[in-house]
């Protein structure tokens, strides 16, 4: 009877922008019955730099800098997207040698994105140590990118029909001592992490999504094949020298928390096998194919989808002659991933709502553009 | 003298030993922290970062005392104190040796529980009169955690009793030479950790504070001087905890060296440093788990308290109970509660 009577009332809670677990300034508006979330409401836009319309005042390789800073964990990711479409554009054929040194550093650069996303994903669950371990790698990978690029974040490495500067020498060597260490540090995250009973009993279960309504909301890379669905640009569109490259794609079926995980854990291990291929392959010549003399493609346009480590990342670039580039429109693939979290979080509960999040392992540079 | 003189002059001490082994506890949970994550933790004042925990307090100390606008003034400004005094309490009953304690009390066991469970009505008047959500959230936690780990923790001191047959610490900690009641309950040893790691909201049962999602808890809104008396009560009762822990299970200063419960000066100061070393393994194992584990969910914490370490600890009751009526030889009390032990954990491994 009394029960009857006793009214509650749903909380609104408010996570975001300044939130240390929402991964940059995402906001979301949660409302919940005590610790169970009702709905989320998720909003964007905090990092919007119109990167896109800035593009049209900047000629063709100068648009490279603000790719950068879209994905700022995935640099050179970005960077061959729109180096492909800028090549399809041109015409123009990149040296051998470049292929394999973009495949090199696409991959190392999803290995260093991947360590970033299980050490804060460590960091959600309130294990701060894996976060660490993690750096301490990533780190190496680091120090690679900065002897061949001259930068540790915003590269501006790649351009049309090759790259920037030849690899550094003893790169290959170097290169393969840090894969060592990266394994190393993989397998030790598996202890620490992977087959942690209490690591376990937060993910497993948590936000699953299933493959139908993933695919309904555009989600792409290791959130798509978490729900078992076997698709990878690098596979299904390949790009590159990919098609000549042997790797498999990791895959797993519930969809949920620990799955996301686990793909990109067997992900960064398929990423060493690709680079240690291209080590073995990497032929010698020049570094950069016949490129004109000025940067000036005919008028057209192309669409070019490439495997970011978040998945599908899209550039549609329309050249209208002349300097600049007529329109560059990025799909990003956080931004469809960051989407479903609303589906997700039904039924979870507050503390889960990090972890999800962590999982979908967005970067709001690319979400807000 | 008289007895209020005597009973301040104990208190101070003891209130200046607390600030003190609280400052070394922090300093400590830095550096073990840092050198499991391959980091140097405080390295700049002093000889590597010794000073570091005084200048924090100094520099808490001169900050200023903020206090939301919305906020419920008294239970806001009094929820620190109400948090510390009763931890601070429960030092007056820790004996360190045979006779360094403030005062020896026959219900001395009793006394540490109850107190223990007071610090509960701060954690909560601090998350609900910060008015804030986090911080009410936090509170709550802390409400149901504390209170649901409040039964395991006091049912597993039981079987401690029992076999001392009385509540007095300075007895049960002399009654475990030669076989300290680790080996005599396996069981209820590992029972009260896991329930004092809960007590004290400690990793992997941190959750009021989460500091993934509630940012600090009940602790968001306090500044200054309030927040460092949280965090003070946060580190006496680690002492604390550690110290019953030694106390009733792991031997207290008897173990394995009877001697040091002579009454020589000598022997005192030994015994207290023997106790002390004890303490300090115990923590050093909580800083340790901190930095291996991740954090449960509240509703994980709850179904772990109440469907396993609740009836896990009226078992190992039971047994005790019939131990001391029957007089079953005391090994047969170890093969019995180190086979519920492992079934636990091959049963938790299975339900998964």
């Amino acid at each position: 009877m009394a029960l009857d009577r006793l009214q509650t009332v749903d909380m609104t809670i408010n996570m975001g922008p300044q939130h240390p677990s929402t991964h940059g300034v995402f906001r979301m508006v949660l409302r919940v019955d005590g610790e169970r979330i009702l709905d989320c409401e998720p909003y964007i836009g905090y990092l919007h730099r119109g990167f896109e319309k800035l593009s049209e005042n900047e000629n063709y390789h100068t648009v490279l800098i603000h790719l950068d800073r879209t994905d700022y964990l995935a640099g050179f990711c970005n960077e061959m997207a729109y180096i492909i479409a800028l090549e399809k554009l041109l015409g123009v054929v990149p040296s051998e040698r470049a292929e394999y040194i973009r495949v090199i550093m696409c991959e190392l650069n999803r290995i260093a994105s991947h360590m970033m996303f299980y050490g804060a994903l460590g960091a959600d669950a309130g294990a701060l140590t894996p976060f660490l371990y993690a750096f301490r790698e990533r780190e190496r990978l680091q120090g690679l990118f900065e002897a061949v690029s001259g930068a540790r974040m915003m590269f501006f490495y790649f351009r049309a029909g090759g790259v920037r500067i030849d690899l550094p020498d003893g790169f290959i060597r170097e290169c393969r001592r840090v894969l060592d260490a990266v394994k190393f540090g993989i397998d030790e995250c598996d202890k620490l992490l992977t087959n942690n009973e209490v690591f376990i009993s937060r993910t497993k279960g948590i936000g699953a999504i299933s493959a139908a309504a993933a695919i309904d909301y555009g989600c792409s890379g290791p959130i798509l094949r978490a729900c078992g669905v076997k698709e990878d640009v690098r596979r299904s569109e390949p790009y590159s020298i990919y098609d000549r490259l042997d790797f498999d794609i990791p895959v797993a079926y519930s969809g949920d928390t620990y799955d996301r995980y686990v793909v990109r854990m067997e992900e960064m291990r398929q990423s060493i096998r690709i680079v240690e291929q291209c080590l073995d392959q990497i032929p010698d010549g020049p570094f950069m194919g016949k490129v004109p003399r000025f940067i000036r493609p005919e008028p057209g346009e192309v669409y070019v989808r490439t495997e970011n480590p978040r998945g599908d990342y899209g550039i549609y670039l329309i050249s209208r002659g002349g300097d600049y580039p007529y329109r560059v429109k990025l799909r990003s693939p956080c931004f469809c991933n960051l989407m479903a979290l609303r589906e997700m979080l039904k039924d979870c509960y507050i503390a889960d709502s990090v972890m999800v999040l962590g999982s979908l392992d967005i970067v709001l540079g690319e979400v807000d553009r | 003298m008289p007895a209020w003189i005597d009973a301040a002059i104990r208190v101070a001490i003891m209130l200046f030993f607390v600030f003190n082994i609280v400052m070394v506890l922090i300093y400590m949970e830095r550096k073990v922290l840092a050198h499991i994550q391959q980091r140097l933790g405080p390295m700049r004042t002093g000889f590597h970062g010794i000073l570091q925990s005084p200048a924090d307090a100094i520099k808490l100390m001169v900050k200023e005392d903020l206090a939301p606008s919305s906020a419920d003034k008294w239970v806001f400004r009094s929820a620190p104190y109400l948090v510390f005094v009763p931890i601070f309490m429960m030092f007056v009953a820790i004996p360190f040796s045979s006779s360094v304690v403030i005062r020896h009390l026959d219900m001395g066991l009793f006394y540490l529980v109850a107190f223990s469970s007071l610090s509960i009505v701060g954690m909560l008047m601090a998350g609900w009169g910060s008015d804030n959500k986090y911080a009410l959230l936090g509170g709550v936690r802390a409400a149901a955690q504390l209170i649901s780990y409040e039964l395991p923790l006091g049912i597993s001191i039981l079987g401690v009793a029992l076999l001392t047959q009385s509540l007095r610490l300075g007895d049960i900690a002399s009654a475990q030479y030669p076989l300290p009641f680790i080996f005599a309950q396996p069981l209820g040893f590992v029972i009260f950790i896991t329930a004092s790691l809960a007590e004290m909201s400690r990793t992997p049962f941190d959750i009021p504070v989460a500091e993934s999602e509630l940012v600090g808890g009940p602790l968001v809104e306090y500044s200054g001087m309030r927040w460092a008396v949280f965090f003070l009560a946060e580190y006496a009762n680690l002492v604390a905890t550690s110290a019953i822990a030694v106390l009733i299970f792991l031997g207290g200063w008897s173990w394995p060296f009877y001697a040091l419960e002579g009454v020589g000066w000598l022997m005192q100061i030994l015994a207290v440093a023997w106790f002390f070393t004890k303490v300090f393994a115990l923590i050093f194992v909580v800083f340790w788990l901190r930095g291996t584990l991740p954090r449960l969910r509240i509703d994980q914490l709850m179904t772990f308290a109440w469907k396993l370490l609740i009836p896990f600890s009226f078992v190992n009751l039971l047994l005790t109970a019939a131990a001391v009526i029957y007089g079953t030889a005391i090994l047969a009390l170890v093969w019995v509660a180190t086979a519920c032990l492992g079934y636990t954990v091959y049963a938790y491994a299975r339900s998964r």
